[in-house]
């Protein structure tokens, strides 16, 4: 199903958000996760399912002031 | 040294990790002021594992200082709440920065915003420390919200301008004698921090006028500097300054030569 990542639309073959992570190569990266702009606790990856058209956002620690 | 939710910091200087010209000149300028908090962010992976998130938590981890996330950047409060939750599972504290930008030229604080994601992210646990105006009465409902921390503006975010509002300032820190407070954002040069701990400030947060130096671990240990005199100052009990000179030289004595 073609998914939104980070903004860009992209095919996962995953119907659930952590096997999306693995797919698109987060697997154990220290990432936060959002998905349709709601917070996904790591814990809840692997019960959160995918739909088609969804809205994945995994954000990573930057610099900032 | 500032109390902010019960947790001493190690010195009144907060400083940012963004914009500096390389991973090295940042370390450099956080061993040399000795800063106590590292403000941090975060923003979209691309790199999956072993990507640039990675690397630089190793590196602020290496700085062995607390870290305050940030929500800079958002609009709204669904933004910031969202942000603030994503925040405290990468950075693994529930300290936020809340920032929630009512201007995208002046990147002021929305007072209505920025009060109800106080609100709602207060009850969720988390420990606010809201950048906002100099504005008593917001000020006193963010403390009603639930924080226990103010970060007025000294001016707007990356201008370098100082403590535009002296009255204002002046004024909040009157009103709430006990709460710790942080000037946050417009700091261009030391002495303007060094005003703020004049004013009784406990601290200030600082970014772009160390990392756009041309030197900024030793922006950075000019800043710390002059924060040890202003807070110096300030305990001192400065004289009060008067209209009409007033010799220090005694007068009585003085010679008759014409």
């Amino acid at each position: 199903m073609k998914i939104h990542v980070n903004g860009t639309a992209q095919e996962v073959r995953a119907t659930t958000l952590v096997a999306a992570l693995v797919e698109l190569g987060y697997g154990e990266a220290r990432v936060a996760t959002a998905l349709n702009e709601a917070f996904v606790p790591a814990t809840a990856r692997a019960a959160q399912g995918l739909e088609p058209g969804d809205r994945l956002e995994i954000l990573a620690p930057r610099q900032g002031g | 040294m500032p109390i902010f939710y019960g947790t001493e910091v190690t010195s009144r200087l907060m400083l940012g990790t963004a914009q500096y010209p390389s991973p090295k000149a940042l370390a450099e300028a956080f061993r040399r002021s000795g800063a106590g908090i590292a403000t941090v962010s975060l923003r979209r992976e691309a790199g999956g594992e072993g990507g640039a998130g990675e690397a630089f938590w190793q590196m602020i981890r290496d700085l062995g200082i607390p870290v305050l996330p940030n929500t800079a950047g958002c609009h709204s409060v669904r933004e910031a709440v969202t942000t603030a939750h994503m925040a405290r599972e990468l950075f693994g504290t529930d300290w936020i920065k809340l920032e929630v930008i009512g201007h995208a030229d002046t990147l002021q604080p929305d007072p209505f915003g920025l009060l109800e994601a106080a609100r709602i992210l207060s009850g969720d646990g988390f420990k606010v420390f809201p950048y906002t105006t100099e504005d008593g009465v917001l000020g006193g409902r963010l403390l009603e919200a639930g924080c226990e921390v103010l970060m007025p503006w000294g001016a707007p975010i990356g201008t370098g301008l100082g403590l535009n509002n002296i009255y204002g300032l002046r004024s909040l820190r009157a009103q709430f004698p006990d709460v710790p407070m942080v000037i946050d954002a417009g700091l261009g040069l030391p002495s303007q921090a060094a005003m703020a701990m004049e004013l009784g400030f406990d601290a200030v947060l600082l970014n772009t006028a160390v990392a756009k130096a041309g030197d900024p671990a030793a922006m950075a240990e000019g800043f710390a500097r002059a924060l040890e005199a202003g807070r110096l100052a300030y305990e001192a009990d400065p004289m009060e300054p008067r209209d009409m000179a007033a010799p220090s030289t005694p007068v009585l004595g003085l010679a008759v030569l014409e």
